[in-house]
């Protein structure tokens, strides 16, 4: 009797340690997080300031100077992404929702999941040999399309998902009343599901707006405006990564400056994405 | 739905007036499913257009070096020999060192938040982790060099010399950047994936998995050990083969911190180079052809292992009959 009272206990106590090691680690995981957060805030807001959001970077050596080229060269190839990978990730994703052989969908959604794991840096190198060394220069066309085409197995596979959250009563209805088919998808379909869709669209680029490595061999950087879409541009993850590793101080300031805009950009983009969907992708009423 | 979608039906059925109505095209719908299917397809024609520019833009390099490409530790751009051995050394023993890192810690963080922890804690965790992994890996980058690697030189470092500096992988001079310090950063990288995806999995597992074990009176950690965890073993395996996969082409924050010198040494503080930092380092400084090619070809390699771990990442969440959760975080 007494061996099986210990036994218990020790079982009890065991069970105890292993909610305490669960629990240590969950802190442990989210540490990174809040200690990037404070050192952001920390190096980094003293500098973001008036100069910082209009003005070109100072010249080497002068103090002073922003990151405006870097912060509108983001926007311009995030819409130029977007151009690309919408359409193509759209689209995609209704044939996977409305049309296709249960099996040739399992296939293709496989391979898009396959797509979503390639490296972005093999990004970089593959449109540098498709674009850049064809039209011989780097460009903001290159950039675009680099993170345009890592957009594409993300939107299909977000938009595919809200469009099967649409009742099959809706899209039986509109056949009902004699609406062909594509007009049922596009007016109905997509259109119950359109907050969905942009949510995951704001998704895709949200997570590419802090790429960087697919930009190094497309969009180069470039330390002044672009003045054209044939040539190099700025892009604030570009900007961050190169002062980072140079060797002034000042320069390393700006990169903090420029990483907590650009932390701060891409959560709040998260935050509009939980503010739009707030519990369901489908209007349903 | 097919029998209602069809013109003619509907017409023969409605009666004269409707009999009179010419039966709506059947050109837009045809159109309008071959465009959509052209675009699913896309993500098809990607996988191979990549591996055509990758194959293609390496071809000279291939024929040059052959199978001691990957073999070969000299990488010199002067004398035009590359051998890409020290990268994949790197990029082997840094995702390792990521892994023994941030597996358990992903795992026992997803029992927490599905076994464990109180309900009213477990959302705003979740939301902490999707924060954490929306960080671009720059930033992460940014904070290794300035922040992590100086205290991991002043107080970790010293410590394990100290502590195990009897084995070789402890030696040696302490620089701070480091392909410990790499496998540091490739853990907090992957952290994120492994754990939302570990979660998933373990909230696939029936309840009467863990109804059954308590009813035989297993204490709560008996129950997920028992009930919970051996079942979801093939889901989880599944789950840090994804994150294999992300660690082992993560770029920027491991070029950051990892110190960039392509050799082959025991020990862990001493700087490493990895085939993705490789290629971003090196790429635009690629004068030669040959040298170009060589990159290119990092870069098939790269592709071909990363392309075969998200297969069976996949392959392995798929029997979970998980609904792919690789997408509640990217």
């Amino acid at each position: 009797m007494q061996a099986t009272s210990t036994n218990h206990s020790w079982r009890k106590i065991k069970s105890t340690l292993a909610s305490a090691l669960a629990f240590t680690s969950a802190v442990l995981v989210i540490a990174p997080l809040g200690l990037v957060f404070f050192h952001l805030l920390k190096s980094g807001a003293s500098s973001v300031n008036w100069d910082f959001f209009t003005h070109l970077p100072a010249p080497v050596g002068a103090i002073g100077g922003g990151m405006a080229n870097a912060i509108v060269g983001s926007f311009e190839l995030l819409g130029l992404a977007a151009i690309i990978g919408v359409p193509i990730g759209v689209l995609g994703g209704v044939y996977l929702a409305e049309y296709g052989s249960a099996r040739a969908n399992a296939m293709l959604r496989f391979v898009a999941d396959v797509l979503n794991g390639v490296p972005s840096i093999i990004w970089g190198i593959v449109v540098y040999g498709l674009v850049v060394l064809r039209f011989k220069g780097f460009s903001a066309y290159a950039g675009g399309l680099a993170l345009g085409l890592m957009m594409v197995p993300l939107i299909m596979r977000t938009t595919e998902e809200v469009l099967l959250l649409v009742p099959n009563g809706y899209r039986e209805a509109a056949l009902a009343l004699g609406i062909t088919r594509w007009k049922t998808i596009v007016h109905i379909v997509m259109k119950t599901a359109s907050k969905g869709i942009i949510t995951g669209i704001l998704l895709a680029l949200a997570r590419v707006a802090g790429e960087t490595a697919p930009l190094l061999f497309t969009a180069f950087g470039n330390r002044f405006w672009n003045h054209s879409l044939h040539e190099p541009i700025a892009a604030l993850p570009l900007q961050i990564f190169s002062y980072a590793i140079s060797p002034y101080d000042d320069w390393h300031r700006q990169a903090w400056a420029g990483a907590l805009v650009l932390v701060i950009t891409i959560f709040f983009i998260n935050m509009l994405v939980r503010f739009l969907t707030r519990g369901r992708m489908v209007s349903v009423t | 739905m097919s029998i209602l979608a069809n013109g003619d039906t509907a017409a023969l059925m409605a009666g004269p007036v409707a009999a009179r109505m010419k039966p709506p095209s059947r050109f837009g719908d045809k159109a309008f499913e071959w465009l959509t299917l052209a675009m699913a397809m896309a993500v098809v024609a990607l996988v191979f257009l990549v591996g055509w520019q990758l194959a293609r833009g390496s071809s000279l390099a291939i024929q040059k070096f052959g199978f001691h490409f990957l073999t070969t530790s000299t990488w010199d751009p002067v004398a035009e020999q590359f051998g890409a051995l020290p990268f994949v050394y790197g990029t082997v023993v840094s995702s390792l060192i990521g892994l023994i890192i941030a597996v358990p810690l992903s795992i026992a963080t997803a029992v927490y938040l599905t076994e464990l922890a109180p309900l009213w804690i477990r959302q705003p965790l979740v939301s902490l982790i999707e924060m954490l992994a929306a960080i671009p890996s720059v930033i992460l980058g940014l904070w290794g060099i300035f922040v992590m690697i100086p205290w991991l030189r002043d107080y970790p470092f010293p410590l394990f010399k100290k502590l195990f500096g009897w084995t070789p992988l402890f030696r040696g001079p302490i620089y701070g950047v480091s392909m410990l310090a790499g496998g540091i950063i490739i853990a907090i990288m992957i952290l994120p994936i492994i754990t939302s995806v570990s979660r998933e999995i373990l909230r696939s597992v029936p309840n009467l998995q863990r109804e059954a074990a308590y009813a035989l009176g297993a204490t709560r950690w008996e129950v997920t050990r028992i009930a919970v965890l051996s079942y979801a073993k093939k889901g989880l395996f599944g789950a840090v083969i994804l994150g294999l996969g992300r660690a082992l082409g993560e770029t920027m924050a491991v070029t950051m911190v990892i110190g960039n010198t392509p050799q082959i040494a025991a020990s862990l503080f001493a700087p490493g180079y990895t085939l993705a930092s490789v290629i971003a380092n090196e790429f635009t400084e690629a004068t030669t052809d040959i040298y170009l090619q060589s990159l290119f070809e990092i870069g098939l390699v790269l592709f071909g292992i990363t392309i075969l771990a998200n297969l069976v990442a996949q392959l392995l969440l798929k029997t979970m009959g998980t609904k792919m959760a690789t997408r509640a975080v990217q």
